[in-house]
């Protein structure tokens, strides 16, 4: 059995080349892991049944290369990846945890997915999610809750929980996720590993189930920095199917050895566990023993940027949802007649944070109401875009903790929807904004016997996901 | 204040069948969520929004389209797509009669 537990994206690809072990041994080891574990965490919805023989391609590509040079490997090629619920994947099923997709199979490929099957890239399963994305803890899966691999009393986190906990308890060795206001990164910091949210953009996301569009992006989840480097080389990029994607507009960027890191400090003010707030400190610190300048940044309207999200992110839910109408796909409910059968399917198969988000959705945007909400949102975004903008002139980073709490436990937040809402407090902003921004381990705090993770949020200006990683390994550095 | 009425005529609007019981949880729910983001009208009070309208360079934010033209075989992806419908009828999705 291969020791999975160290291993990253470059000392697998090591290991392929020298033949220390083949692609199917590997998946294999991870597909061990899954049937031993996932019983009690549920990171996946389905595992799929052809996972070796994906595998099994892998390792003919690598061994023609061996023969004949041909040079198409990649350093993915052969590595596997959990995928979640909401990337499609030709021929399979992408249900987004709801019931109202629950057969639904891909009839094409997303984007990121083509670039990773190109890439060599073997797909482990689907996971577990809130559904379509809506919520941060995947008690919104319609298929029960991710647990927590370091603690399963707690939540894994959400949206992406499940593929979050599938390369933290070794059922993968990386994972992709979506973020629309944290789904990626929110997660990484409650299991303990490194997540990525690119420039608005900068991925496709062709073949990803819409949630809030101007705020959603694929993202790569791993266990070091550079595994995420790795995996969002390998998915950027313009695409002809994706308006809003493109190139990097910018000309090659600079390294600075030394960063000025950014901490909005007056925004720390309340709502934020004490341990938490001692260890963000605490890194801080070593970041600036390690040579980096830190400076108090002032981001004027971003108290403001839960409540615009918690408008936009609805509005936008309560248009991309119109799509299920139980006609051209998905689940069918059969009524009286054709309202009947609107009314009927979406009433039954969307679960209770979908219908909750559309109903508020519905109200932001509706006549007499538009204004005051989605009008004054819109434009209040545009400041928070300001602020950043004008910060970015002096830092080359802002920095903050992923979440102000660790994992709270199973059920300590379904009652109260606000309370769910408030957790998501730090990551709204970069979506808002669009700018990159990645979680990374920064250390433990006890809670009862257990030591729960905790994570440093990085953002950095459009397109300089170059500092994101750069600063990302820094905080490894220093941990 | 958000009122059962708002409720039912919200789950009309957005054509979602809402239990009886459960429209007054959700009721409560979307007034304590409102009451949250109604903060924002306190953020658009401040002066700078006035400079905001100056500042929107026209043409930064634009639609991309594509070129106008085939983009694919017409049919390539009929049968593709129509596997998924629930009811169909030859290339038809069938639905019931609107009027």
């Amino acid at each position: 059995m291969i020791d999975v537990s160290k291993l990253t994206i470059e000392s697998a690809h090591d290991h392929l080349m020298k033949g220390d072990f083949t692609a199917v041994e590997l998946t294999q080891t991870y597909l061990d892991i899954i049937a031993q574990k996932d019983s009690e965490i549920n990171a996946y919805r389905e595992v799929f049944a052809d996972a070796l023989e994906q595998a099994q391609k892998a390792d003919e590509r690598i061994k023609l290369n061996k023969i004949e040079k041909t040079n198409n490997l990649t350093l993915l090629t052969g590595i596997p990846f959990a995928m979640k619920d909401n990337i499609l994947i030709e021929g399979r099923i992408a249900g987004a945890s709801s019931k109202i997709l629950e057969n639904y199979k891909a009839s094409y490929d997303a984007t990121v997915t083509r670039k990773l099957k190109d890439a060599g890239a073997v797909f482990i399963g689907r996971t577990n999610m809130d559904e379509f994305a809506m919520g941060g803890s995947t008690e919104n899966s319609a298929y029960g809750v991710t647990r927590n691999p370091v603690d399963p009393t707690r939540v894994s986190g959400g949206s992406s929980g499940g593929s979050v906990a599938a390369v933290a308890m070794d059922g993968a060795l990386v994972a992709l996720g979506t973020d629309t206001g944290g789904s990626v990164r929110q997660p990484s910091s409650f299991c303990g590993v490194v997540g990525l949210k690119p420039t608005y953009g900068a991925v496709s996301r062709y073949g990803l189930i819409a949630m809030g569009s101007s705020l959603d992006q694929a993202g790569p989840i791993a266990k070091t920095v550079v595994d995420t480097e790795i995996i969002f080389n390998a998915i950027k990029g313009k695409d002809r199917y994706d308006s809003t994607s493109m190139d990097s507009p910018l000309e090659k960027n600079v390294k600075k050895e030394k960063l000025t890191i950014g901490v909005p400090r007056h925004f720390m003010q309340k709502g934020i566990d004490a341990d938490v707030l001692a260890n963000f400190e605490e890194t801080l610190k070593k970041l600036e023993e390690a040579g980096h300048t830190i400076v108090d940044v002032s981001l004027p309207n971003i108290d403001y940027s839960l409540a615009v999200y918690y408008i936009l992110m609805p509005a936008e839910v309560s248009s991309n949802m119109a799509r299920f109408d139980g006609m051209k796909y998905g689940a069918h409910a059969d009524g009286k007649n054709l309202l009947e059968d609107y009314l009927l399917t979406r009433g039954q198969f969307f679960g209770k944070e979908v219908r909750r988000r559309i109903i508020l959705g519905t109200y932001v945007l509706s006549t007499g109401y538009y204004d005051a909400y989605y009008g004054k949102a819109r434009m209040t975004q545009d400041l928070l875009r300001q602020d950043f903008a004008e910060a970015f002139k002096t830092v080359d980073a802002i920095v903050t903790p992923t979440s102000p709490t660790p994992a709270f436990k199973v059920g300590e937040k379904t009652s109260d929807p606000l309370s769910m809402y408030l957790a998501d407090i730090f990551t709204v902003t970069a979506n808002l904004v669009g700018v990159p921004a990645i979680s990374v381990p920064c250390g433990f705090v006890p809670r009862g016997e257990k030591e729960l993770p905790l994570g440093f949020q990085i953002m950095a200006s459009h397109f300089r996901e170059d500092i994101v990683f750069q600063l990302g390994k820094a905080v490894e550095g220093v941990r | 204040m958000i009122t059962i009425e708002d409720i039912q005529k919200l789950s009309e609007l957005s054509r979602i069948k809402i239990a009886p019981e459960e429209q007054e949880s959700l009721r409560s729910e979307i007034e304590s969520i409102l009451g949250y983001v109604d903060q924002i009208k306190k953020a658009t009070q401040v002066s700078v929004v006035v400079d905001l309208s100056k500042k929107t360079i026209a043409g930064e934010l634009r639609n991309v389209l594509r070129d106008d033209g085939e983009s694919h075989v017409p049919s390539e992806f009929t049968e593709k797509i129509l596997s998924s419908a629930p009811v169909r009828d030859g290339n038809y999705l069938k639905v019931k009669k609107i009027m």
